[in-house]
Order: structure tokens, then sequence, then C-alpha cells
């Protein structure tokens, strides 16, 4: 029997525990969720026994290399929620703004107001615009500011994506200097601060707590 | 004329940002209104023997403009396209049919076969390099989408990748760190499915502010259903022996926004594959050449192309993709976060905005319905907007998390209709009103848009979308 993917993992998350993916039956989480329908495609036992002439259970077809230290550091930048792999560097408001007007300001809009489309406004605070009321007003803006529940994110995005046409172009400190100055103009951050990986990690964003974990789950009903 | 009214619409991953603002190029809608005439005078027919005059008018300037469109674009080089008249070159001028084909030589063997002179289906490119473009679903039946026709959405233009150096790493919480060459996945066992992959913000425009002369492409083209070859990532999986404290895995592609999401690990064992071809050739460049990552009935932007690392992880990431963007706010002042399965769904693709009916008498209804959570169990067609509704025919057995299409058979005597579908599948889940979709989530609902929507037939046989359900 499979479980339910998206109840199961809905589940797993609530109770903070691991998913233990191998041989998900025997997840306390399985009698709690609606069951998949029996023809569903799974690949869960599709071993290498299950292609005639393979190895054989249990075994692997070793096909790939092993990938050094080095093939996985030239990827391996992305920063998660906690921040733990934020590198060295630091970056102020005041470097992050003229470094704003420079290079983002042309697509994003003096101050981050936003640009013809597709160039997302990134900064605003407007009293109108706050209290996470976006499912009522389809008017409402989004920024960084009333919507981004993490600000890790904002540097992990800046560093791996912008400048739009010259990804990866920016250093650490550039980018925690962007950083800085976008939090700040979303009033997140005093005008005056400098981050660094610590500053950076105790930053919390104003509706955090706003985001929840989907609770459909087929069958009747909408939700 | 109509058709100027067809305009373009991003998928309009800022619209919430903005509010109504068109995300798209605002020339597109000029350029197809301006070529018409030079489409018009050929004055061609359909097979039906019916007027689809301006389903003609259309299409030939859709593309028409979608070549003009593609010369500006950055990657327009290796987009798909390929040796159809698609999206990536001008079509071919419609050539005047002989009185007689049969009374002289026709044409010799080609290296790569081409659309009908007359057949010119095309996506409507919008946005230069965060854009998007949709299957044009009212000029296809069937269950697959052509390769060439297949919806496009991208943040950061399509990169140009070599197959030859292109790497796969897997890492994290694995028991070996190991590097895959596109070589090295097609050796491993392959598996051909066949799946359906729809943007979440499929539909936003016409849900949000419904417009008459909204076509099926428009309404519901990013959604599209073709047969992708690939290895199980459970294979990958097992060669790098996964942990078992994995819970779940960051995707990232190689494209320039360097695009990341994170995955359930669960999801990883299920039924997740790492494709590598679509259709019997290898990826078009626009859906992810060389290596996708393909999530089944999971939301398009998931399905990430280019993929190029998959790190194993204890929680996720909290990308921009799973914060910013593609996160659903809620009634309640909260946003839903991992909404990963697509909502049964269904669309009527025949008779449908641009066509004009011509002929009373008989005619299939006829449209694609879909679910993110298995099979097709029901749909069911409506002629009078509701107020009685009739089991239609699934053609085929419908497969899980695939199109699957669908027919009534109606007698349109002249009168004034309201043509809707409803789909139902496996888990009991039926395709909602718009209204009750907006009661539940609120009007500033801004994914899985999943609503029965129509056409509205006059007397006079113009059809034209009908949104407000
Ligand atoms: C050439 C135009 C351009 C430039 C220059 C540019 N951006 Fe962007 N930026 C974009 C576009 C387009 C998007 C939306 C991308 C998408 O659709 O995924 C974006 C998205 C963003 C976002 C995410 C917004 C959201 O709400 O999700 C941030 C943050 C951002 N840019 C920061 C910057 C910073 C910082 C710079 C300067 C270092 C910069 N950008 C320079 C075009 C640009």
């Amino acid at each position: 029997m499979r479980r339910h993917l998206s109840s199961a993992a809905l589940v797993l998350l609530a109770a903070g525990c691991n998913s233990p993916a191998a041989d998900g039956d025997q997840s306390p989480a399985a009698s709690a969720a609606p069951a998949v329908p029996a023809a569903l495609a799974t690949f869960e036992r599709y071993d290498a026994a299950a292609v005639p002439g393979g190895p054989g259970p249990g075994k692997r077809y070793a096909l790939g290399t092993a990938a050094s230290t080095s093939v996985i550091a030239r990827w391996n930048t992305d920063v998660g929620a906690q921040g733990t792999e934020l590198p060295p560097g630091k970056g102020s408001v005041g470097e992050g703004s003229a470094l704003y007007t420079s290079l983002c300001a042309s697509c994003h809009g003096v101050g981050g107001v936003g640009g013809i489309a597709p160039n997302p406004p990134l900064v605003g605070r407007d009293s109108s615009a706050e209290g996470f009321r976006f499912a009522r007003d389809p008017q409402l803006t989004k920024t960084i500011g009333n919507y981004w529940p993490y600000a890790t994110t904002l540097f992990d995005y800046i560093k791996r994506a912008m400048p739009l046409a010259t990804p990866g172009s920016l250093t650490d400190s550039q980018v925690y200097a962007l950083t800085a100055y976008l939090l700040a103009a979303n009033q997140v951050i005093a005008d005056t601060t400098t981050l660094d990986a610590d500053a950076l990690r105790a930053v919390r964003m104003p509706y955090r707590d706003r985001f929840v974990r989907d609770d459909r789950t087929g069958g009747p009903g909408v939700r | 004329m109509r058709v100027e009214s067809n305009a373009p619409q991003g998928d309009g991953h800022h619209e919430g940002h903005n509010g109504d603002r068109e995300d798209g190029l605002h020339g597109a809608p000029n350029d197809r209104s301006a070529s018409e005439h030079a489409v018009a005078p050929d004055g061609l027919t359909d097979a039906r023997g019916t007027s689809v005059s301006r389903r003609v008018l259309l299409t030939g300037a859709a593309g028409v403009a979608a070549g003009a469109l593609v010369s500006v674009l950055p990657g327009a080089a290796v987009g798909q396209g390929g040796t159809s008249a698609g999206a990536s070159t001008p079509p071919p001028a419609p050539s005047r049919v002989p009185a007689d084909p049969g009374s002289m030589l026709g044409a010799p063997t080609s290296a790569q076969g081409m659309r009908a002179a007359a057949v010119n289906p095309a996506r409507v490119p919008v946005g230069a390099v965060s854009g998007s473009s949709r299957s044009p679903l009212g000029e296809l039946t069937g269950t697959i989408t052509p390769s060439d026709l297949h919806f496009e959405r991208h943040h950061a233009g399509v990169p140009a990748l070599d197959a030859a150096t292109h790497r796969l790493v897997i890492h994290g919480l694995v028991d070996r760190p190991m590097e895959f060459s596109v070589d090295d996945i097609r050796r491993l066992p392959q598996v051909s499915r066949t799946y359906f992959i729809e943007c979440s913000g499929n539909g936003r425009a016409p849900f949000k502010s419904p417009k008459p002369e909204t076509t099926a492409q428009a309404a519901a083209g990013m959604t599209s259903n073709t047969e992708w070859t690939g290895v199980p990532l459970a294979t990958l999986f097992r060669e790098v022996g996964v942990k078992r404290e994995a819970s779940w895995f960051l995707a990232e592609g190689a494209d320039a926004c360097h695009m990341t999401r994170s995955v359930p690990v669960e999801k990883g064992w299920e039924d997740a594959m790492v494709v590598w071809a679509q259709n019997g050739e290898p990826l078009r460049p626009a859906q992810g050449y060389p290596l996708r990552l393909l999530l089944p009935g999971w939301e398009g932007n998931i399905n990430l192309k280019w993929l190029r690392r998959l790190e194993l992880g204890t929680q996720p990431w909290m990308t921009r993709w799973e914060t910013s963007v593609y996160t659903d706010p809620l009634l309640g002042d909260t946003a839903r976060q991992f909404s990963f399965v697509i909502d049964a769904k269904s669309v009527i693709t025949s008779p449908s905005f641009p066509d004009v009916i011509g002929t009373r008498g008989w005619r299939p209804v006829t449209g694609l319905a879909w679910s993110g959570r298995g099979r097709i169990a029901r749909v069911e067609v409506s002629t009078d907007g509701g107020a009685s509704w009739h089991d239609a025919e699934l053609s085929g057995t419908p497969q899980p998390k695939a199109h699957v299409r669908f027919q009534y058979m109606w007698n349109w005597r002249g009168e004034e209709a309201l043509l809707l579908s409803r789909a139902t599948d496996e888990t009991g889940q039926v395709q909602p009103t718009r209204t009750a979709l907006i009661d539940v989530r609120g009007p500033g609902t801004d994914y899985h848009f999943n609503a029965i929507v129509g056409w509205r037939v006059q007397p006079d046989g113009a059809v034209f979308y009908h949104g407000t359900t």
C-alpha cells in the first residue's frame, strides 16, 4: 500500500520527523492518510532486479563517477532558511544602496518600486497592504517586506539569479550589502545595519508565520 | 475584428505584485491584428466544412507574430519549433492547392517533416526572458501535445547546454556523492510514461477577469501532455545510497537563474523521473535539454528543467520559487506553501473562441481533463449553463496524471447555449465553480485555478469564453 503523498508529507512535516522514504509503509502517518489508488505508478520497488538481465536485488549499476569535493562545491552555494551555509563577507545598507542604484534600479525602479513587466517591485510597506490580506484583495502588491517569510532567501536568490543578465557576477559581500539595502528599504532592519552571516541569520521577517502547509487532499470539497 | 482581444497574458506571476498589470509584450496583439490581412484573403475553411475564419485569422496571425517576436529573444535559436512551422519560424504562406493535385508529381521525401501548409498551430510567446508560451489547445486533438507546441515557462531564458559536458551531481545525505553524465543516465533502465505538466498559474488572467474573447489557448494553454522517457529517480537514489534520514531534496537547474525547488524525498521514491526524451526524441531546449526532473501530477515549476544538481537534506530550503512565488494566499491571512499537486480540471477545446459554428446539427463537444492525483473518473458536459449535466465519453482508458480526451455529442439547432465541462477524479474531487473557489480561497487566490469554465454559443454561431461560473 502506498500512502497518499501530499497528506503523508504534510503529516510528517507537522510531526517534524523525517520521512522513512524507502519503506514508507511503516510510517505512523500511513493510517491517517487516504490510500493512493493501487494502480498508481511507483518506482519504490523498481530496483536493480526489476529489469531482466540486471545486476539483481540490492545491487547497483555503478554508473557515474564519485563527485569530488570541488565538483560539489562549485554548485553547492545554496543558502537554506536557517542560514547555516551563509558564506563569509559583510555589507552595509549604505553600500547596498549604491550598488542597487548602479546595478538594479534600471529594472526594479528607483527605490525598488518596480519597473515595466516582468520586473517586479521589491520594496513596499504601504500600510494598506499590511496584514497579509492578499487573498481578500487581489489589488494588493506583494513585496519582500510584506510577504517574504525568510531573509536568507533574499541572499540566496540575489546570489544565484541577479542581476538578471549577469548572474554570479556579485561578490558575497556585495550580496550581503544588497540584501541589507533591500531589507532596510522594506523597514525590516535599521538603515545603519551591516549584515554578515550571523546578523542575517538573526533577521526575522514580519510575516514569517503566515505560511501554512498544503491541506488539499483530493476527495470531495474545495480547499 | 475580434482577434486583437486575444491578448497574450503571461502566467502572470507578478500580477500579485501589480494587481491586474498585464505580463507580456504589448506589441504582440497589434502584430497579429496587422498580419490578419495577409492571411485572410486565402479564405481557408477547416475540415468540418464550417467557417472558422476567426480561428484561421487568429492562428495564422499568431504564427507570424511569434516569428517576429522570436527574432528578438535571446536563446530563440535553440528554442522549440525546430522543423515545423511552429513558434520559432514564420509559417510558410499557405500554398494554393492545385485543382487536381493527383495530376502532377508531388513533393519529394524530406529530412524533417513539415506541417501541411494550411496548418499552423502556434504558441504565443509572451515575455522576453521571464516568459511563457501556451499550447494552442483549440487546434489540437487527441491527448498528445506535439513537442514543439508543449507550453513553455522559464524565468531566465532557455540556456544553450551541451549534453556531452552536462553533469548531474547528487550529494548531501547520500552514501556516495556522485556525478552522472547524460550518457551514464541513458545507460540506466529506461521508462516511458505519459504525463501532463500544468503551470499552476495556468488560467490566471481569465480567472481574475474573464473576457469573452479568450481562446482555449489563453484560457488553459499552460498544460500539455507528452510521453517522457528517462530513468526513475528511485534508481538514481539507489545508485547514490540516499540515507534514511533524508526527507527533502533540492533540485537545481543550469539556467541563468539557477532555479531551485525543494521536493519531499518520498516523491522521489514514488514516481519521479529524470527524463532526457520527450515524444521519442531528446528533450527540446525549452523543455529542459538535456535533463529534466519530472514530478508527475505536480505544478509545472517544480518539474525542473536543465537539471544539474540534487542535494539531499532534512528540510525545505525555502527558495524564492517556494516563498515569494508559487505560494497561494488564503482567506485567514495566510498563504499555502508547497502546494504541489494539480487539482482535477477540464476544459472544452472545441468548440471554443474564436470559432463560429456555421452549420446546425451534430458535433462533438470535446476537450481535455486531468488531475494530479491520479485518473480522471468522469467528465460531465452541460449545454445549458449547468442546469443539466450529462456524462461525456472518455476516449480510451484514462491514465494517471495524464490528459484524457472527452466528448459529448451535441445537436445544435441554432439556440443560444452555454457549454461547460466538469471533471471528477478517482479521489472523488469534483471540479468547482469559480464562485466556489473564490468563496474558499478568496478573490486574491493566485495559483491552481481549476474552476469550471466554458463557452457561450450565440444564435449566430459565434463562440465566446465564459469564465464566471
Ligand atoms: C535586466 C533587468 C534586471 C536587473 C538589472 C535586475 N533584476 Fe532583479 N529581477 C528581474 C526580473 C525579470 C525578475 C523576475 C524573475 C522571474 O520572473 O523569475 C527579478 C526578480 C528579482 C527579485 C525577486 C522578486 C520577487 O518578488 O520574487 C529580487 C529580490 C531581485 N530581482 C533583486 C535584484 C537585485 C538585487 C538586482 C541588482 C543586483 C537586480 N535584481 C537586477 C530583472 C532584473
